[in-house]
């Protein structure tokens, strides 16, 4: 403990302890100016830079900027460190560390090897000391590859989760938001609902239904109904048919408690859902959604800056090998993300951190209407993060999502993504959309015509199921 | 606004085959493509969907237009303490709390009050604009045996604002009349929030909430009057709002702590 302090241009800095200085080191954001947390001169913010790229690496070992005693997510971070995994790194300073990250001797082998000697609060902090350039470099790095029915994060690979969501939860609304998207060659990560009610029928409901279409398509991709993971233990139990539990997680047990979570229920719905063995390909069962400011909306940040908070949420989801994770970036509203700067850069930020720390990072490139952000932010975000090799992008029919009101990328992004960066879905996907016949030259998805049998088929399984 | 059919891009196969299917969504599926993007019809909706839900965001409340259609009730003007769009926006927690200067007036209406209605501009001023004095106006009249005290309008309010406000006048129950977050298929939808004892420090969980007020498919005037007299009934017979008055109620009605978060 202690303060800190920086000399620059003369003029001296002092930041009181450790959380004010990660606060006042990060790049402006309306969250920690809400918090009251942000630095207060863009001067301050850089005096803070050069103190925290002193700071020795191993000092998030010995400080916990929530305290152990108080909070399971920190025990959970500090009880299963790696020393050994840690150890090249050990002799460190913060920006030492970036230039490590940056080097060519930090490559995917090196990166891998080293996640769980990773703290949150060590990416979080050396994340600040990086540009947007560093953040895409570095992720690119970093493969993270997890299967079910699909395999994502290969090289060259970019997943994508279908999202048809319906203000009234209509089965065939529903089904007919599905077969839009499957048109583009989009669900590889997840056909998955964001339910309008949250109860357990009408959850099993809906994954009835999309299991069906699912089986009737033959399509290599698992579903999910992001409802409460209490929910998914609950459906589980009566058999109905759950590929990825899903459950939104933050950066403090107090934050969690919010969710209506804790480390312990998600461990059993993980147990639970490993004991289906409904994957083909790989086990990884879990599906968590995580976003800047939940612990600050939550009043459960412990006066620790937003995006360290959202790193230490990735420490809660890596407990459970998760298949895919995203930060529903933009979704959260202005007063965390003020505009598309903002989100640009947190989308960034999250996408590195995550991957760093070994998860199967994911986006929802998104904002809300009282943003100042449009579709031309989203552009440049998921153009970024293709780049940087995120591992999905969530699709909605239109980029607008009728049930939680708020511009996400539509399916058409996708298809603009993978023919101008060259990526491609997961190959068990891929393979199923070439056995459609919507593969063409280039890798190109072609456009089913109505008198091609193929697509009558399609027309007719969405009629019988919903 | 142009549809598929006419866009060079899709021809009238796309518009056959989605249709019949468009009907069970308001999804925006069946777009068509030009090469790999969205028809340039396609983009000009989705833009102007999009304007108008920020316009709705950043347009001013015109105050002295809803003061007239609010005749013959009486007004009182207050404004909260973010002093404008770009501060509210920012700062939920000054859209919360009431400008000092505000606080004579509201102190010199007088008190035993049993209703206070507050129209806030909230987070879609055009909602406000559109519905505010139409739903007072039924409000009041199905209520016309209470105490009513002057009508207050909010410059920059979130809902929290109301109970600073109903405090003020001394009032048993607040209702609050305020434009909620604009989405691209509704940029002009008023939600009402039923505060009993308000007072500051409330929490959304002691609310009642009626949402969705507009005129595109969403409640009308008559149906969320009416919803809105019985839950103010019933609020100051059994002296409470919240969790606890919408369990024994027949009309559905969600608490406010599910709905709150975006204007809250």
């Amino acid at each position: 403990m202690g303060a800190y302090r920086s000399d620059v241009g003369g003029e001296r800095y002092v930041f009181a302890d450790l959380k004010e200085l990660l606060a006042k080191a990060s790049p402006r954001r309306s969250g920690d100016e809400l918090a009251g947390l942000a630095a207060e001169t863009d001067a301050e913010r850089v005096a803070a830079r050069y103190a925290l790229a002193d700071l020795p690496l191993k000092t998030f070992l010995s400080e916990a900027l929530v305290p152990y005693e108080e909070d399971e997510v920190t025990r959970l971070i500090v009880d299963g460190h790696d020393a050994e995994a840690f150890a090249p790194v050990a002799h460190l300073t913060v920006g030492g560390f970036r230039d490590w990250l940056l080097s060519h001797e930090a490559d995917a082998a090196a990166l891998a090897t080293l996640s769980p000697g990773l703290t949150p609060e060590m990416v979080a902090a050396v994340s600040k000391l990086m540009r947007n350039q560093d953040l895409i470099a570095v992720a690119k790095k970093r493969q993270v590859v997890t299967a079910f029915r699909t395999t994502l994060g290969l090289p060259g690979r970019l997943g994508s989760r279908l999202q048809p969501n319906h203000p009234t939860d209509d089965l065939r609304g529903i089904a007919v938001s599905v077969l839009d998207g499957l048109l583009y060659g989009v669900g590889d990560a997840v056909i998955g609902i964001n339910p309008a009610t949250d109860n357990v029928p009408n959850a099993i409901a809906l994954m009835e239904m999309l299991d069906a279409l699912r089986q009737s398509y033959d399509i290599p991709a698992q579903t999910c109904v992001l409802t409460h993971v209490t929910n998914a233990i609950e459906i589980m139990n009566r058999r109905a048919p759950v590929d990825l539990v899903f459950q939104s997680v933050a950066g403090s047990e107090a934050a969690n408690r919010g969710f209506g979570v804790d480390l312990a229920v998600l461990k059993e719905a993980h147990e639970a859902a490993l004991a289906l063995k409904r994957g083909t390909v790989g086990q990884n069962v879990m599906y968590f959604e995580t976003g800047q400011g939940a612990a600050l909306s939550a009043d459960a940040h412990h006066g620790v800056d937003q995006q360290t908070m959202e790193a230490r949420a990735y420490a809660v989801a890596r407990a459970y090998d998760p298949m895919i994770v995203n930060t529903v970036v933009g979704f959260i509203g202005p007063e965390y993300l003020y505009d598309g700067k903002q989100i640009i850069r947190a989308g960034l930020e999250d996408h590195f951190c995550g991957k760093l720390l070994g998860l199967p990072m994911g986006c929802d490139v998104c904002y809300t209407n009282h943003a100042e952000a449009d579709q031309d932010d989203m552009d440049g975000l998921m153009t970024l993060l293709t780049v940087a090799g995120v591992t999905f992008l969530i699709a909605v029919p239109g980029a607008d999502d009728v049930m939680l009101n708020y511009q996400s990328l539509s399916f058409h992004d996708m298809l603009y993504l993978r023919s101008t960066l060259g990526v491609k879905a997961a190959p068990e996907f891929e393979a199923w959309l070439e056995r459609m016949g919507m593969v063409g030259p280039g890798g190109r998805i072609n456009e089913l015509t109505l008198s091609d049998p193929r697509m009558s088929r399609l027309l007719d399984q969405t009629r019988r199921v919903a | 606004m142009t549809d598929d059919a006419e866009s060079p891009a899709a021809g009238p196969r796309v518009a056959d085959l989605w249709t019949p299917l468009r009907a069970a969504t308001s999804a925006r599926v069946g777009l068509g493509r030009s090469g790999d993007t969205l028809p340039l019809g396609a983009v000009l909706e989705f833009q102007h969907a999009h304007a108008k839900a920020r316009d709705a965001v950043h347009t001013p409340l015109d105050a002295e237009a809803l003061v007239e259609g609010l005749k013959p009730l009486a007004v009182i003007e207050v404004a909260s303490q973010a002093a404008d769009r770009s501060c509210y926006l920012r700062r939920p927690d000054l859209g919360r709390r009431l400008d000092p200067a505000s606080k004579p007036a509201l102190e010199a209406a007088g008190d035993g009050f049993d209703i206070a209605f507050v129209i806030a501009d909230g987070l879609s001023a055009t909602a406000v604009q559109m519905h505010g004095a139409a739903m007072a106006h039924a409000a009041a009249e199905r209520l016309a045996g209470f105490a009513i005290a002057p009508v207050v309008v909010a410059r920059q309010g979130r809902v929290a604002l109301g109970d600073e406000i109903g405090e003020a006048l001394g009032a048993k129950l607040c209702v609050m009349l305020i434009g909620e977050r604009p989405g691209l298929s509704v940029a002009e939808s008023l939600g009402v929030y039923l505060t009993y004892e308000p007072r500051k420090g409330r929490r959304d969980s002691e609310r009642n909430c009626i949402s969705n007020i507009h005129g595109k498919g969403g409640l009308t005037y008559a149906l969320a009057a009416d919803k809105l007299a019985w839950l103010a009934r019933e609020a100051l017979r059994r002296q409470v709002t919240g969790v606890k008055l919408k369990d024994d109620m027949a009309l559905a009605a969600p608490d406010a702590a599910s709905l709150i978060e975006d204007v809250g």
